[in-house]
């Protein structure tokens, strides 16, 4: 029976949490048990056309040449979409929030750094004649040297993963090559521990293996509109990052989601919908793409993998001194969202106890992997697991039973945490008291007789006198002035957006003379990447960071309209700092 | 490709449609039909996603030929409420809270009722047994089992 003592959370909760332990009726349970919650796949078209992508054989490779012609002579095949058929072929989910750049392609036209990586996307009458003609795709490779572990990767002379980040890390702030947290002196305490643990400690990979997999169906829609069924669990990440790709404005785009066969994290930064939307683009019908179960468990972005070294100083009664994590995320060959994974575990950092001296480096490498993303706590559950490892290992180290060390050093109501903020409705002293009462542990008497709500506060609560910081890992060569913005220049990778020309309803090519690209897709090249101030929604053609040199720009009006999302940095609250 | 045409019942009707040469029951039944019961989740037999039954007896729809089901009985979740009353696993599952994400649960209430249909009362063990090929990732499996079990309680005093 789950217990809720509410006197600890009665700040958070006015209500009398008579819910909790209760089953409740979900609003969408009627449509799940008669077999009518409208799954993306559930919405039937006439003449749906079918797509699947060619993919890399090899963990690092250049692409010499893509050879469609035989592809699309298949039977069946329609069109066979590459990387140049992309408007804007370099896309990261985050850059929709002002953090990191857009490093990866959607279709890869130079080289591929992950084993599955598409490099074309066929689009045929029937799944099976797509898969036949995906065979026939010919990609001339030149095998590049490849690494797989993180700390390798970081080596002097490793393979460069992603061309846009060269030293193989994530930039943080403009500034730093890993996100740094710094309180108090940990190396001062080392020196007077009475005991110092280490302890080394990785994860693997793990997929989110949903039962539906991936996938969106787009179709062309009245008034050069397309509408756009998708299983994505952040419709309006997948709504910006559609329009950005595509370069058109979001308003031409009518997303249908929030039926999701299970996501767990695996849905968040999808391209099926831009892909799918392409598809009804240049063919005028209309298009699915979706994984099968193979691509679902192969290269689909699992939990990305972990290391962590951490180093404790700990006093001979057990209480932990000083805390120093080394902490290494495997993104793959791309961010995705490993970016932010870091930014959010280095937030948990130590862990939640009080601890006075906590310093961490945690780095976020690229690696010739699958690109790793969100998760179910991501950031969070991969530390958790380490640190509470090494709690065991402190208390063997210094003979106490390891609950009891846990009570000693947890957080208390009022204790200053290592990221500078007052804990408050703490709980963790009363739940090992719990579970030791649930395992028969006998607690020592000062454990058993412990609260959160005393002890904590007074010197517990202040910031350290002294914080010893440093300037390792400092990059230059960023601006200060955003996230990791790169002076003012495109990505050398970066390519300018093409237009796509729409295939006619009647399903004529439309000739190059006679036929007009989507009317905002060609407008801009301003990369949707990080700009150096906050922006008001709409845009006056004068606005230095908006519009790109007159040089770049297109003749059409309305050019130094935004092409491209929404941006939601002043929500976000990634800015401060 | 040749065209074959199936005769079969489904859901109590007579149905008839084409199926392409080598076309699963899976797809036949979503596509040809347009009974989008049963789901796709992976095409190999492994998750249960689309079980239906045929003649009585649970079958995975992705393993099957659509052919096979000619002059049969198939039944999917989309027949499981008779003259818009819902069948007591339905009721089941909705006040057990045993569904989640609701991708498995046509396969899962077409196993159980295949379970039910031949064994009225059965025992926990049993219920596990039945639902061993099919997945929930969202791991809602405790309250799925007791919904099997309570909607088998609440036809037996009914």
């Amino acid at each position: 029976m789950m217990e809720f003592r509410k006197e600890f959370f009665a700040d958070d909760r006015d209500d009398d949490l008579v819910t909790i332990g209760q089953p409740v009726r979900r609003q969408d349970i009627l449509g799940h048990v008669t077999g009518r919650s409208p799954f993306y796949d559930d919405h039937l078209f006439e003449g749906l056309l079918h797509i699947r992508c060619a993919r890399a054989p090899h963990h690092h490779a250049r692409i010499r040449r893509i050879d469609t012609s035989e592809a699309e002579r298949m039977p069946g095949v329609v069109r066979v979409l590459t990387g140049r058929d992309v408007p804007r072929n370099l896309n990261t989910l985050l850059s929709l929030l002002d953090f990191g750049l857009d490093d990866e392609p959607i279709l890869a036209e130079t080289k591929t750094a992950y084993r599955g990586e598409p490099v074309a996307a066929v689009i045929a009458e029937t799944e099976a004649q797509a898969r036949d003609a995906v065979l026939k795709v010919r990609v001339d490779w030149e095998e590049l040297p490849h690494v797989l572990d993180p700390e390798e990767s970081l080596k002097p002379g490793a393979p460069v993963v992603c061309d846009v980040y060269p030293l193989n890390r994530f930039v943080y702030h403009g500034k730093y090559d890993h996100q740094k947290l710094r309180y108090g002196d940990v190396e001062a305490a080392f020196a007077a521990a009475d005991h110092i643990v280490e302890g080394r400690y990785q994860m693997s990979p793990i997929e989110q293996a949903p039962i539906e997999t991936c996938g969106a169906i787009a179709a062309p829609e009245v008034n050069d509109r397309y509408v756009c069924y998708t299983g994505t669990q952040g419709l309006f990440f997948s709504l910006g990052t559609a329009a950005k790709v595509l370069q058109m404005p979001s308003s031409r785009l009518h997303f249908v989601g929030g039926t999701v066969g299970g996501g767990f994290g695996g849905k968040v930064d999808s391209v099926h919908e831009p892909i799918a939307i392409l598809g009804a683009m240049l063919t005028a019908r209309p298009c699915k793409f979706a994984w099968d179960r193979e691509e679902e468990m192969q290269v689909g972005a699992p939990r990305g993998a972990e290391r962590w070294y951490i180093k404790d100083a700990v006093a001979r009664d057990g209480r932990i001194l000083a805390r120093k994590f080394t902490g290494y995320f495997d993104a793959g060959a791309y961010t995705r969202l490993s970016s932010y994974a870091v930014i959010k575990s280095v937030g948990h950092l130590p862990g939640p106890y009080t601890i006075p001296n906590v310093s961490a480096d945690v780095y976020c490498v690229y690696t010739n992997r699958t690109p790793s993303t969100a998760m179910r706590g991501f950031g969070i559950t991969g530390v958790d697991f380490a640190i509470e490892c090494h709690m065991d290992k402190v208390a063997e180290t210094v003979g106490m039973n390891p609950i009891d060390l846990r009570i000693l050093n947890a957080y208390r109501d009022g204790d200053m945490k290592a990221h500078r903020r007052v804990a408050k409705n703490c709980a963790l002293v009363e739940c090992c008291q719990v579970v030791a009462d649930k395992a028969g542990v006998t607690l020592a008497a000062e454990a058993r007789d412990a609260t959160s709500l005393t002890g904590g506060g007074g010197a517990r609560g202040e910031l350290p006198a002294f914080t010893r910081t440093d300037d390792h890992g400092r990059v230059e060569g960023f601006d200060t002035g955003s996230y990791a913005r790169k002076g003012g220049t495109a990505p050398a990778s970066a390519s300018p957006p093409r237009s796509p020309v729409p295939a006619r309803a009647e399903g004529q090519r439309a000739s190059a003379g006679g036929s007009m690209p989507p009317a905002d897709a060609a407008r801009s090249r301003a990369p949707a990447q990080p700009q150096p101030a906050p922006q008001a929604p709409v845009q006056p053609p004068a606005s230095a960071a908006q519009v790109p040199p007159a040089s770049e720009r297109t003749a059409q009006p309305g050019a130094a309209r935004r092409a491209g999302a929404l941006r939601f940095s002043s929500l976000s609250g990634f800015r401060r700092r | 490709m040749a065209k074959k045409p199936v005769t079969f019942t489904l859901n109590g009707a007579e149905r008839a449609a084409f199926a392409d040469d080598g076309e699963n029951l899976l797809q036949f039944l979503r596509r040809g039909v347009g009974d989008l019961g049963p789901k796709y989740g992976c095409g190999q037999g492994s998750c249960g996603a689309c079980t239906v039954l045929v003649d009585g007896a649970p079958h995975l729809s992705c393993l099957m030929l659509a052919e096979a089901v000619a002059g049969r009985r198939v039944e999917t979740v989309s027949g499981l409420a008779r003259d818009g009353a819902l069948h007591p696993l339905q009721e089941a599952f909705m006040d057990g809270f045993a569904a989640q994400c609701g991708y498995c649960t046509p396969g899962m209430l077409m196993a159980a009722k295949a379970l039910l249909d031949r064994n009225p009362r059965p025992s926990r063990d049993e219920v596990v047994e039945a639902i061993g090929g099919n997945l929930c990732r969202c791991t809602g499996y405790a309250p799925i089992i007791e919904a099997i079990l309570a909607a088998a309680e609440r036809r037996a005093t009914a």
